[in-house]
């Protein structure tokens, strides 16, 4: 529990609404626009709490819950990842497992939520998020498993710490495949082109965006900050595999681990201003791929 | 240097036709054709009396089991020349060029497979068979033969590439003894070879040759390629292609039985043969086209051929002599069915009846063939056929000799009810007799007539060729 | 010179289960042309020194496989005007899956067939795997180009293997070798044209008159 870690949890904390920002920035600019500035969710989440909330009359406490679910749990989660690239706030043998099932318990939720308002637009995106979400989900613990091989360490803190800087030179190839699967996991899980369209204002081609289209005021703020608080969390697992800071002192591991956010940001508004989004069919099998790629990774470690 | 100019003419030759100007448009130049293959048989002959030094550094080199199928190959090959003289007369392909340069080009790849001793070598010679006989079959350019050019590229090239990987991995079982690849110093050396990769390397070619053999379960290119080309080919590809891609198989073998894994390879010989059979003779029963009928009797012999060399002991000879004889006979029976062909249009039941009042000669040359074919006596086959019988008695396999009984009987009878049945009868209203010209009878006749020599009496030289070639393979003479 | 062999390798590995995914023909045969431009960077990584024999391999490898190959593909693409592949036989997420399972499997036999140390330790295992994939594409896609793309995975794989063995196979061989492959795949692309022209579409499962 070092004094870096937890400050820079609270860096997180505060500096997750501005990466959607970027990625807005990054994509707008790409394409020839200005864009909204980069606080601009800030003054979205300001103006939400501000604003009192509306609940329909079918709706019961699962509605109400929802959106303190999922922050919690992103929050919870939050504490089990090495942010000063050395340890955890929270460590224990087999917190990776923990990880992915707080990340799926917040999704769980939040569709719970989304089914409990009874309306079909909600219902039709949960199907979609969770059949989405059953490719995923085995390829996140295909990359957690190529890591824990790499790295011979059986938690988050090993696995994206010190081990995984000695582990970078021999089993190079293993991460960097591991890494880009985790980049496709992030589009994938924060619901960014190529799987689905955040820009979008057709219902009927939204995935997350529909679950959470009843929420308003407060509820709203918390889902989307908890959005915001997931993307950087993903984030920074992409910049743990890519950019092992054990080497580095505290506070120059921090600093290096929101550079690289900024850079992940930027690599996402990349990919949504260069790509289309995918046909629905044909998203399980991007996962399908990432998994294979995931799954290549641990072979070669298996060797 | 016989040996060079053996591989060398045809393949000149060849070029040369595809090339120059001089061939363009619809004549076939048989007259090249026939003097090529002339001098080709001559040459063969000459090695037969005045042995010839190995050329290219050892790469090639006429030992007694090349120059079987060299020999075979090379008496095939001037008879379907000859038998072309009398086919386009009646029956002339789109292009003389492509049609006669792939057969000289098949010749010249036919001769390196047979002499070559440089194994990668081979290959390249098997594959340069592969796609010399593709446009050939190609030749009549519908949908049918469209379809079975494409299965035949298809699965011969996966075959072939397969026998490639095999090949790389008989030159890491060598690992750098002797000159890398070069069969002398192979079966010099056999037993430092190491094992595992031998083993694969026996598998992978096995398979991989054995598609071009049409070994079941490999075979499915066989039926709609020989039903599709023209007879001709089809004799071609039945006689020389299957024998080359068998002494592939067989060479791998020589090196096999040398490094004392017989016990390891034999058991896999023997299952692909009788797999072979049991799938001819499944096939066979209700064939209704006489060129597919002949494919699956090519897959049973090929079984044959394989099982003879599984069984080892004295069915090594009886495959070394199979060889001989199967391949003269097909190309007997093809050219044949080739001339009902050009008579009635088809060669399928359906449109053939009473073929022996409409081409007497042939018909008849048909059901002695099928004799021949089905292995009865006094035909060559029959020899070959009991001698590998012999060695499964011998060997103490009772049950595959049993097998073999049973399945040969089978495709007997499968076999005799469709050729019968187109021959036999009454021909359909209004056809009357065709003139048969002696320049397509020739040489089916002159076929018919070794194969029942073979029958009765084995020359002297060709039974000490074929001893050591079985020799050499692990097994003994007669 | 052992890890940028080391990193082609993967990248072919990569190809591989690109081409595997992908839907669209233009896309796979960009796929074979890096493909055969990785192969051709090989002969040269992995020689111990730099020969003529190993530039003369690279520079016809790169010339047949990523250059005149892919080239003849794309116009076979352009007289057939196709564009994308049918659903393949057995899906292309179920078909993702067979080339992860094949890798899984190349890795595992290759681990029991000895090799020197002084090879590349991956060598082996990327040609079983590639072999493997060109076998999966041959048999399992529909359109007869896709198929010629399958069986051009399935020789790159053999050639990879091929390359343990640089001093056993003479250059002519190798030479011999590629020319085999050109005029075979000129020959099919051949095919195809007529096939084309003949059924009016390149979906090899339509040639089902031949049948017992």
């Amino acid at each position: 529990m070092s004094g870096n870690g937890l400050v820079a949890l609270v860096i997180l904390g505060v500096v997750a609404p501005a990466v959607p920002g970027i990625v807005v920035k990054t994509k707008s600019l790409l394409t020839g626009r200005r864009g909204p500035p980069v606080l601009q969710l800030y003054a979205d989440l300001g103006k939400l709490f501000r604003k009192g909330t509306v609940y329909s009359r079918t709706t019961t406490w699962v509605f109400r819950a929802g959106p303190v679910v999922v922050l919690a749990s992103l929050i919870v989660a939050s504490l089990l990842l090495p942010l000063d690239g050395r340890a955890a706030p929270a460590r224990f043998v087999g917190d990776w497992v923990a990880f992915a099932g707080l990340l799926a318990l917040g999704r769980f939720a939040l569709v719970l939520a989304g089914l409990d308002t009874g309306s079909s637009f909600e219902g039709m995106g949960a199907s979609r998020e969770v059949t989405i979400a059953s490719f995923a989900e085995p390829t996140l613990f295909l990359c957690f498993l190529a890591l824990v091989l790499s790295t011979g360490d059986l938690s988050l803190s090993g696995m994206l710490g010190t081990p995984l800087a000695a582990a970078w030179p021999r089993a190079g190839a293993s991460l960097s495949l591991v890494g880009i699967s985790l980049f496709v996991l992030l589009l994938a899980e924060n619901s960014r082109v190529p799987v689905d369209d955040p820009a979008t204002h057709l219902e009927l081609t939204m995935i997350h965006e529909v679950i959470v289209l009843d929420h308003s005021g407060r509820d709203l703020a918390l889902i989307l900050y908890g959005s915001a608080l997931k993307l950087a969390l993903f984030g920074v697992l992409v910049v743990s595999v890519f950019v092992p800071r054990a080497g580095f002192s505290g506070p120059l591991a921090v600093g290096l681990l929101f550079l690289g956010l900024g850079v992940v940001a930027v690599a996402i508004g990349l990919v949504e201003a260069v790509m289309a989004r995918l046909r629905l069919a044909r998203v399980p099998q991007l996962l399908v791929g990432a998994a294979g790629l995931a799954l290549f990774a641990t072979i070669l470690q298996l060797q | 240097m016989r040996l060079l100019v053996l591989c060398a003419v045809p393949l000149v030759t060849a070029l040369i036709v595809l090339g120059a100007p001089a061939f363009r448009g619809r004549r076939v130049p048989v007259g090249l054709l026939v003097t090529v293959a002339a001098a080709h048989l001559a040459l063969v002959a000459s090695l037969w009396t005045v042995p010839a030094p190995p050329a290219l550094g050892g790469w090639l080199a006429a030992d007694s089991l090349g120059l079987t199928v060299l020999t075979l190959t090379s008496v095939l090959f001037l008879v379907t020349a000859i038998y072309i003289v009398g086919h386009v007369r009646l029956d002339a392909p789109r292009s003389g060029r492509l049609f006669a340069g792939c057969l000289l080009a098949f010749l010249a790849a036919a001769s390196v497979v047979s002499l070559a001793h440089h194994l990668a070598m081979l290959w390249v010679g098997m594959e340069a068979t592969t796609l010399s006989v593709a446009p050939l079959v190609f030749l009549r350019r519908d949908r049918r033969s469209l379809e079975a050019t494409w299965k035949y590229l298809v699965v011969s090239s996966v075959g072939i590439a397969l026998a490639l990987l095999g090949t790389f991995f008989l030159a890491s079982a060598q690992g750098g003894l002797g000159h890398p690849l070069l069969l002398p110093d192979l079966i010099a050396d056999a037993h430092e070879l190491h094992p595992a990769w031998l083993r694969a390397a026996f598998l992978f070619l096995l398979v991989g040759f054995g598609t071009k053999m049409g070994l079941a379960p490999m075979h499915t290119w066989k039926p709609d390629t020989y039903g599709e080309a023209p007879s001709l080919v089809g004799g071609l590809m039945a006689g020389a292609l299957t024998s080359c891609a068998f002494l592939g198989i067989a060479r791998v073998t020589e090196v096999v039985a040398a490094a004392g894994l017989g016990s390891f390879a034999q058991p896999v010989l023997i299952a692909f043969g009788l797999v072979s059979l049991l799938v001819a003779a499944t096939f066979i029963i209700g064939q209704g086209d006489v060129k597919r009928l002949l494919a699956y009797s090519s897959v049973e012999h090929m079984g044959l051929l394989v099982l003879g060399l599984g069984l080892g002991g004295v069915g090594t000879y009886g495959s070394m002599l199979h060889l001989v004889n199967n391949g003269l006979a097909k190309g007997w029976v093809f050219l044949v069915t080739g001339n009902i062909v050009l008579a009635t249009g088809s060669a399928t039941a359906v449109r053939n009846r009473g073929l022996v009042r409409t081409v007497p000669a042939s018909a008849v040359l048909l059901v002695l063939g099928l004799f021949a074919v089905t292995g009865s006596p006094p035909f060559g086959l029959f020899t070959s056929e009991f001698t590998i019988l012999r060695a499964a008695i011998d060997g103490g396999h009772p049950w595959i000799a049993a097998l073999l009984l049973l399945t040969l009987a089978i495709i007997f009878v499968g076999m005799a009810a469709l050729i019968l049945r187109v021959t036999l009868g009454e021909p359909p209203a209004g056809t009357g007799p065709v003139r048969e010209s002696p320049w397509l009878v020739a040489g089916p006749v002159a076929l018919a007539a070794v194969v029942l020599l073979l029958g009765v009496y084995i020359p002297g030289p060709l039974q000490d060729v074929l001893t050591r070639a079985a020799v050499a393979l692990g097994g003994r003479g007669p | 010179m052992q890890n940028t062999a080391q990193v082609v390798l993967l990248l072919v590995v990569l190809t591989d289960l690109a081409i595997l995914g992908t839907s669209r023909l233009s896309s796979c045969i960009r796929g074979l042309a890096t493909q055969g431009l990785l192969l051709g960077l090989l002969p040269v990584l992995i020689a111990p020194q730099l020969s003529v024999h190993a530039v003369s391999l690279a520079v016809g490898t790169v010339a047949v496989k990523a250059v005149a190959l892919p080239w003849f593909l794309a116009w076979a693409i352009r007289e057939a005007a196709v564009r994308r592949e049918v659903e393949p036989l057995i899906g292309f997420i179920a078909s993702q899956l067979l080339g992860a399972l094949a890798l899984a499997l190349a890795f595992a036999i290759a681990s029991r067939l000895p090799l020197p140390a002084a090879q590349q330790p991956l060598l082996v295992p990327v040609s079983l795997a590639t072999l493997m994939i060109g076998f999966i594409v041959l048999t399992t896609r529909r359109k007869a180009l896709t198929q010629v793309v399958g069986y051009l995975i399935l020789e790159n794989g053999v050639y990879l293997f091929g390359l343990t063995q640089t001093e056993s196979v003479p250059f002519l061989i190798e030479l011999g070798v590629l020319l085999d492959i050109f005029v075979g795949v000129f020959i099919m692309g051949i095919v195809v044209f007529h096939i084309n022209r003949e059924f009016d579409s390149l979906d090899a499962t339509r040639l089902t008159e031949l049948t017992d």
